[in-house]
């Protein structure tokens, strides 16, 4: 409705508008950061005051991806000339591609890592968000004996900090031969993002009049099928809220793949810093690093937007 | 078409009682409204024949069969509700067609179409076929799960409240369409409702229910002239019949605090015997000559009546007269009765003695 509106409060929400953008600015410019290194040469990423205008260059990329080792001497022309242009770029910063014997390139770690976060996010946030909803299905139209307390119960899961699990955890990982292994982590973070699923979800799903699947029941069809026609849809705007956040808990959590996992299994997360400690930290490669592995949560959370938007407000779905 | 039986049906939340044994025949073909008030059982009763509550106790009979094992999709009944009935992501025909599409009705496209059409025919919502439900209006969405009930052929059409929730003008117009609708399908309906004129105005029969009891089955006249008890008397009509506590003496009504008295036709009771004494508004007369002096206390005009507040010392009385009859505020007026229109009910268990 365009209601008129008095010269004051026009005033007022132009200052509130400036508000906003000056809290943008703040928040954005760690982002820009981060990105604006992924994008610069080496000499120009840690000068003071900063560089703001360079010339943008993928040669972090290229160096997150592949083995590199220093150059005592530069190499010689017809071999320079020889190289792809992609190798030419860490040639020219003084070090060269580690290939093996038979002249393949050894790529870093970077890439498994960061395919092992994804199947790892992936499927724990599919997991966590399908056995959430119908959990929380459950509790919301059948009586559960003893339902507050299941709920309790399954709440204070999260009460207690992770990390103080991690060791036990660790420790019997170990004897059932879970640790760094895809699955432990997998089952690990649906673990750890269950009881905030069925919590949200419960609550969308109180929110969806049960009158519609009574109609279906009586229209004909099974529980299940009234539940994947009626429900499911009614409950979208929660599960993509609920996926978000378990996919962005287990997309960045450190604690436990720090100590769960070494190399086959290795998220992105502890893989990342392991590159400071390594000799003079390439703070580019860093970023670049860093900056890829903003993507993922950035693209997920666009996708659903429009389902984000009535979500995250919880609870207040169209009636 | 079918007809239901209700044999013993209890139905027990922990320890609050829905229903206590409530016993309950709907004839085929019949239009049958259980009239109550919030709580009083109705939804549940209904729940219960849909399938979708099981009783406490008692059994469900659908043509003669305990169906107490079968789900709501067998029982193959329709349910229309006062809202959420429709399916807010689907257009009207997908709502429609929905039940249809179900696979225990093995029907093709062809005669999906085919139903679907003759029913927006019938109901007059061709026009709104393509359109989503979340735009269609209060009246256009109860016409729609009308349809979507209708369309199925049930055996049995269960309508909890369907008409509460629209506005005045629009619930006349669906009632009207409802029971011709019903005359037309010639099926078995089961209409719930806390609203006495519709329960009058739509029923073949009535079923007063009572914190989960019947207490009285009957056409509308019957229920009306022939109340079984004090909470029947009050429940149906508006505004609700007069009653008054006194003593029958010599055929009179000598009423208490008062003491004023109207003369009593009816039968039952004996002389001297404590009474309550019920008298509907229209059966109470105003005239220059009538035994009894009271004070207009409120006016209402409904065009056609007017409903008249009396007072007489601590009772108030209500009395409709005609709209064209002078009456002012705090005017004195008299009046008297029918004497043969008087009720007399128990004062302790509230029991019609004449019945």
């Amino acid at each position: 409705m365009a209601a008129v509106r008095t010269p004051r409060e026009i005033f007022l929400n132009r200052v509130a508008i400036a508000a906003v953008m000056v809290v943008l600015l703040i928040m954005l410019v760690p982002i820009y950061w981060i990105g604006s290194t992924a994008f610069k040469p080496r000499n120009l990423a840690t000068t003071i005051p900063p560089t703001v205008f360079f010339q943008p260059e993928v040669s972090p990329f290229v160096k997150l991806m592949t083995k590199r080792s220093q150059l005592r001497k530069p190499v010689e022309q017809e071999v320079y000339d020889a190289a792809p242009w992609w190798e030419k770029m860490v040639l020219d910063g003084g070090e060269k591609v580690v290939r093996t014997g038979k002249g393949k390139i050894r790529p870093s770690g970077y890439g498994q890592r960061f395919t092992n976060s994804l199947i790892v996010s992936i499927i724990s946030t599919f997991l966590a968000v399908s056995m959430g909803t119908l959990t929380a299905y459950g509790f919301s139209r059948f009586k559960v004996k003893g339902e507050d307390d299941w709920l309790f119960f399954i709440l204070s899961t999260r009460m207690l900090p992770p990390v103080v699990v991690a060791i036990p955890m660790y420790l019997m990982y170990r004897v059932v031969g879970l640790n760094d292994s895809h699955l432990g982590l997998i089952i690990l973070y649906t673990a750890f993002n269950l009881s905030f699923s069925v919590w949200i979800m419960k609550g969308f799903i109180d929110e969806i009049p049960r009158e519609y699947e009574e109609a279906a029941l009586v229209d004909g069809y099974t529980r299940i099928q009234a539940f994947f026609k009626i429900v499911l849809p009614e409950a979208m705007t929660g599960i993509a809220a609920t996926a978000v956040f378990c996919f962005i808990t287990a997309w960045n959590e450190y604690a436990f793949a720090l100590i769960m996992t070494n190399r086959r299994a290795q998220t992105a997360p502890p893989y990342i810093p392991s590159q400071v400690g390594s000799g003079l930290p390439d703070w580019t490669v860093i970023a670049a690093g860093t900056f890829l592995f903003l993507l993922p949560v950035a693209i997920f959370t666009f996708l659903l937007r429009n389902h984000l938007l009535r979500g995250m407000s919880f609870g207040a779905i169209r009636k | 078409m079918a007809n239901i039986q209700l044999k013993g049906v209890t139905k027990e939340y922990g320890v609050n009682k829905a229903l206590r044994g409530l016993d309950l025949e709907i004839a085929d073909g019949e239009f049958f409204v259980l009239l109550g008030q919030t709580g009083a059982g109705k939804t549940t009763t209904l729940r219960i024949i849909a399938g979708l509550e099981k009783p406490t106790d008692g059994q469900v009979l659908i043509d003669g069969e305990d169906v107490a094992d079968w789900n709501a999709a067998e029982r193959d009944v329709a349910l229309v509700l006062q809202q959420y009935s429709l399916y807010p992501r689907l257009t009207v025909r997908g709502n429609l067609e929905f039940p249809l599409k179900s696979r225990i009705r093995k029907l093709d496209s062809a005669q999906i179409a085919e139903r679907v059409d003759k029913a927006a025919a019938t109901l007059q919502i061709t026009p709104l076929l393509d359109r989503k439900v979340e735009r269609l209006s209060g009246g256009e969405m109860q016409r729609v799960s009308i349809g979507r009930a209708i369309v199925r052929e049930p055996r049995v059409f269960l309508m909890d409240e369907p008409l509460s929730a629209l506005d005045a003008k629009l619930r006349e117009a669906l009632r009207v369409e409802l029971k011709k609708l019903h005359n037309d399908l010639g099926a078995t309906f089961l209409f719930v409702t806390h609203d006495q004129v519709e329960a009058m105005s739509m029923g073949d029969k009535i079923g007063v229910l009572n914190r989960g009891k019947l207490v009285q089955v009957g056409t509308p006249s019957q229920v009306y002239s022939a109340p079984l008890n004090t909470f029947v008397a009050r429940a149906v009509g508006t505004p609700p019949m007069n009653l008054l506590k006194g003593t029958l003496s010599g055929g009179q009504a000598v009423i208490d605090a008062n003491g004023f008295e109207l003369p009593v036709n009816g039968q039952g009771g004996q002389d001297g015997q404590r009474m309550t004494f019920g008298i509907r508004p229209e059966d109470i007369r105003l005239e220059s000559g009538a035994p009894v002096e009271a004070r207009i206390f409120d006016i209402e005009d409904h065009g056609v009546v007017k409903i008249l507040n009396i007072e007489v010392g601590e009772h108030r009385i209500h009395a409709t007269v005609p709209a064209r009859m002078p009456v002012a505020l705090d005017e004195t007026i008299r009046f008297g009765w029918k004497g043969d229109k008087v009720l007399m009910f128990d004062p302790e268990t509230g029991h019609n003695l004449s019945i």
